[in-house]
Order: C-alpha cells, then structure tokens, then sequence
C-alpha cells in the first residue's frame, strides 16, 4: 500500500458504499464508467440537489452549517464531497481540551467539525452507508490536522439522524477498502462477483448482467451448439 | 432485464423540439404543441428540418435518450453525444483486436454466423408457413448452401476468407429473395440489392429499415461503451459506423428483411406510397414511412427468450443486449461473442 497518494490517484470516496455494496458494481461504475439510474437513484439524486449548495452556509445557534464540502485524503487516495460539516464552536481556553478542535478561515474561535451525510433511505445491515461518512471524517481530519469521533446520517426515509461513532474498526475498514479499490483500478480490472439477492435493487443490473457470471465459459459451446445443430 | 421505452419519431418536417422541466415539447406552429415526460423515451429520431433546442440536447445526452436528425429521406444527418461514454480500457482493447486479425476473425465469424443462421431462418420460416406458394426447390437449395457456409465459417483464418462467403452467402439468399414475396408481385419484386438511390420499391422498403436499423445498433454500441466506427468484418472507412455494420449483419434478416416481407405480404403497404423520381431512384411518402415505422415499434415490442441469455426481453432490445455481450467479451467477461441466434 502507497504511504501517499498524488491527485492524479484520487479515487471518489462515494465509490467506497459501492464498493461495499457490490465489487463489481464499483467496477462498472468507476472502471467501466457505466451508470443507469433508477427509481432509488434518482431519489438519491433529488434527495442531493436540496442539499447541496455550497454557497449556502447558515449558523444556527452558533453551529455553522457548510453544505457541499470538497475533501480528500492523500493518505486514503480518495477525494470527494461532504454533503454537510457541521462546526461547532468549541467552549473557551480553559474548558476545552482543545486538540480536536480547529480554526476557521475568517471566523473567530475554534471549532469541532462533524461531517452530516444524507441517505434516501433508511438505515442498512451492511457498514456502507458507515464507512462513506467515516472516510469523509478522515479526509476532513487530514486537511484540518484534527481527530474527528463522530458524525451523522440522515436517512430521508427516517426522517432521523443515526449517529455514528468513528471507531478504529470502522478506520481500518475504510483503510483496507481503499487499498483495495486502488488495486483494482490500476488493473483496470472489472471483477466478477456472484450473483445475489441484492442484484435486483441494483440500478445497473442492466449493464452487469448477473446471469453472465454463471456462463463464464459457455458463449464458444453456444455457437459451437448452433452450428452443428443447423 | 433494461427497459424499454419508446421511441419517439418527428415525421412532420415543420416541427421544433425543446425542453420544459423534464418534458419534451413539440411544437408545430405557434399554437400547436405536445409535451411529453422524458423518462417514458428512449430515443428521439427526427425526420424534422427545424431541429431541437441545445436544452434538450443536453437533457437527453445526460440522461442517455438517442437524439437523431435525419433527412426526411431516412439519410442520416447527425447525431447529438455528449462526452465520450464508457470506459478508455474497454475502447482500447476494441482498437487493439481491430488491428489484430488472429484476434478480429472469431469475433467477425460470430457476426456471420449468425447472419447466415438469420438469414437461413427467413427461407426456412417461408417453407415451413407457406410450402404450397413457395418455390421449394430454389429456396430449399439456398437454404442448404447457407447450412454448408455456416458450417465451414468456423475455421476461417482470415477477414478475406470470411468476406468471400460472406459475398457468396449473401448472393444465394438475395436470389431467393423475391421467392418470398408472395403478394403484390407486380409492385414489389426483388432483383438484386440496391440503394444509394434505391431502385426500387422493395429496395426502398429495406433501405429505409436498414437505416432505423442502423441508427439504433449505433446507439446501443455507444451506450455500452464502444467505438460505433471502428469495426472487426467491415473494414474502417471515414465515416463508416464498421461496428455497427457489423452488429447489423446478423440481425438485418430478423428485424429488417422479415418485416419488409410482412409489410408488402399483408398489404400493409402499397405501390401508391412509393413514388419513382426523374432519375431512378425510388422515394417513399410520409404516410408509407409512418406505416413502416408503426409496424417497426410494434415488432420492438413483441417478446422473446433471447437464445443466450435464455431470459424474456422485447425484441427492441436485441441491438443493446448484442453490444453489451460484444462489450462483456471483450472485458474478459465471455470467451467468445455470442451472436444473436433467431429461433
């Protein structure tokens, strides 16, 4: 594994909840560049237009809200966007312990960054949906030299926030996930991965083919069988 | 499986489209138009002069809906793409086999096979539905002389050697051909393949198919990722979509030379729609094209088990299934490319 990454081997960091979610679908997705939206996509998608404004920053009761947030880690080789950071003002000197806290440009005082992440919908068995926002968390604490514990999910269906705790599993995890996926992109190799349960909400179903998986050998029998049967 | 919308056809020259929210707007004149949701379309064929809005331009190359201008003659004018679609690796390993002929030949022979299968499959569907007005001998012959073909395609080493039974193949069917028009033989007969202008109507007829046919292998082979132009049989020509005309071989008997059949064998069309001009050449008019057309969208419908996949899709998508398995071998996917082997 690379020490450190250049820009030009940033990977997207949503690619890690695809990743997660099937290896292969992040392979059409990011290697094959394939995309094909359905009902859930699309959702996710208008779900996105509403939050995202990166000119629109509010302060409620002194947490500052920034939408749209570009990060990236060098470390991770991932870049990518925070849909919301929330800044919370850290109490004064001698109160805080003051290490995890940072400055912001042009603003007064320290703050403690917690990255938000909106999800259409609700919260999932699976460490996805975890692991994105944790990889956020750690592009945040690369470019702001701080440690971040913890974060949200919003999940649209829910209408609720799911707090989640940055743990070293749930680090290395994204650690391990990313190492891979920069693996298999330099090959530029697009996996075959079994079929599934999950293949039937996935929006590129279309493009992968599941039902290929299981004919890996049998396309020169077929037109073997053809011909002779003519 | 992908779903299929529809394909919206503007026949009407004097029309204008545009983009409203996420609608297609089509408008006549300053107080005729239609609007239509975009996500129920999967291609827009323009046989219009005013053209389209670069609005919507934009809104069906995001959300990959074909957009194509033709002349209201069936030429192709233009099509609108946006950014190159798919994956570098994908499109360099096309360009590679493209130069390697070891590599080219079992990929065209697949093409071919399934041509001469198709094709195969036309004659013996006319022997089989309409033994007493055929004539048996000629067509069963011609039949037996793409059997032999097919069988010895296999082991060909060279594109050379694959275009010359493909040439061979080609003529012993289009000799046939007129056997299997069995209505209207005074208006529609086939001597030999034509165009470029057609000569007539039966030519006319398939010409104009070809280029829906054509259109629609363009765009499956670009939603997948692929070079339309650069292709494994045809040989790479400035303006030539060879991989299209490739994927083309083997479904043209199918979707192309099987429904001219029908359209003149059910008097779904007639000479009246077809006008000769001063040189030659044979144009058909609005209503004819609209005929054809309507009957084109009706085949795209009609369901199949595709012989590889062994799943149900409409017919429709046969063009975009074919690419993406040509796309899927040369992935490493598949170890060959499965051609389409109609039933």
């Amino acid at each position: 594994m690379k020490l450190e990454y250049t820009p030009d081997d940033l990977l997207p960091l949503s690619g890690i909840q695809h990743f997660l979610f099937c290896r292969r679908q992040w392979a059409l997705i990011y290697v094959e560049m394939q995309w094909k939206e359905n009902v859930l996509t699309a959702e996710g998608r208008i779900l996105h237009q509403r939050v995202d404004d990166p000119f629109f920053t509010e302060t409620r009761n002194g947490v500052i809200i920034a939408r749209s947030v570009p990060v990236a880690s060098y470390r991770l080789g991932l870049s990518g966007v925070c849909d919301v950071v929330e800044f919370t003002p850290s109490p004064p000197a001698p109160l805080s312990q003051g290490e995890e806290d940072v400055k912001l440009p042009n603003r007064a005082g320290l703050y403690l960054p917690t990255p938000v992440e909106y999800k259409r919908g609700k919260p999932k068995r699976e460490p996805m949906d975890e692991a994105q926002l944790c990889a956020q968390a750690m592009c945040l604490e690369e470019m702001l030299s701080t440690h971040i514990p913890l974060g949200y999910l919003y999940y649209g269906q829910t209408h609720h926030r799911e707090k989640v705790e940055f743990t070293s599993e749930l680090r290395a995890l994204v650690m391990e996930m990313s190492a891979e996926m920069h693996q298999y992109f330099q090959r530029g190799h697009t996996l075959r991965v079994k079929p599934s349960k999950a293949c039937r909400s996935c929006s590129l179903e279309e493009v992968c083919l599941p039902v290929l998986q299981k004919k890996v050998i049998m396309a020169s029998k077929y037109i073997r069988q053809q011909v002779e049967s003519a | 499986m992908k779903h299929l919308a529809n394909v919206l056809y503007i026949t009407t020259p004097e029309t204008y489209l545009s983009l409203d929210g996420e609608n297609v707007v089509i408008q006549k004149d300053e107080h005729t138009s239609t609007r239509l949701p975009l996500h129920n379309i999967e291609n827009i064929v323009c046989f219009n002069w005013q053209g389209a809005s670069p609005a919507l331009m934009g809104a069906c190359v995001e959300q990959n809906i074909g957009l194509t201008f033709l002349a209201p003659s069936g030429r192709f004018l233009a099509r609108v793409t946006g950014q190159v679609k798919g994956n570098v690796l994908l499109r360099r390993k096309q360009f590679q086999v493209a130069e390697n002929e070891a590599q080219s030949v079992p990929i065209a022979a697949s093409f071919l096979l399934g041509k001469l299968s198709n094709c195969r499959k036309v004659i013996e569907r006319a022997l089989r539905d309409h033994a007493m007005l055929v004539n048996v001998e000629a067509l069963s012959s011609a039949s037996a002389f793409l059997k032999e073909t097919l069988k010895v395609i296999p082991s060909c080493q060279s594109t050379a050697d694959l275009m010359a039974f493909e040439g061979s193949a080609a003529k012993a069917y289009f000799n046939v051909f007129d056997h299997l028009i069995l209505q209207q033989k005074n208006e529609f007969y086939f001597k030999e393949r034509n165009r470029r202008p057609p000569l007539d109507n039966m030519n006319a007829l398939l010409s104009f198919l070809y280029a829906l046919l054509t259109n629609e292998c363009v765009s499956a082979l670009e939603t997948v990722g692929l070079d339309p132009f650069v292709g494994f049989l045809h040989t790479n020509r400035p303006g030539r979509p060879s991989l299209a005309l490739d994927l083309m071989e083997e479904l043209r008997p199918v979707f192309a030379d099987r429904l001219a059949l029908s359209l003149v064998n059910r008097h779904q069309v007639t000479e009246k729609g077809f006008t000769p001009k001063e040189s030659g050449g044979i144009l058909m008019d609005d209503e004819t094209r609209k005929t054809v057309i309507t009957a084109w969208q009706e085949r795209k419908k009609e369901e199949i088990i595709h012989p590889f996949l062994k799943e149900k899709i409409p017919f429709g998508l046969i063009p975009h299934i074919q690419a993406l398995l040509l796309a899927r071998h040369l992935r490493g996917d598949l170890d060959a490319y499965p051609p389409f082997f109609w039933g």
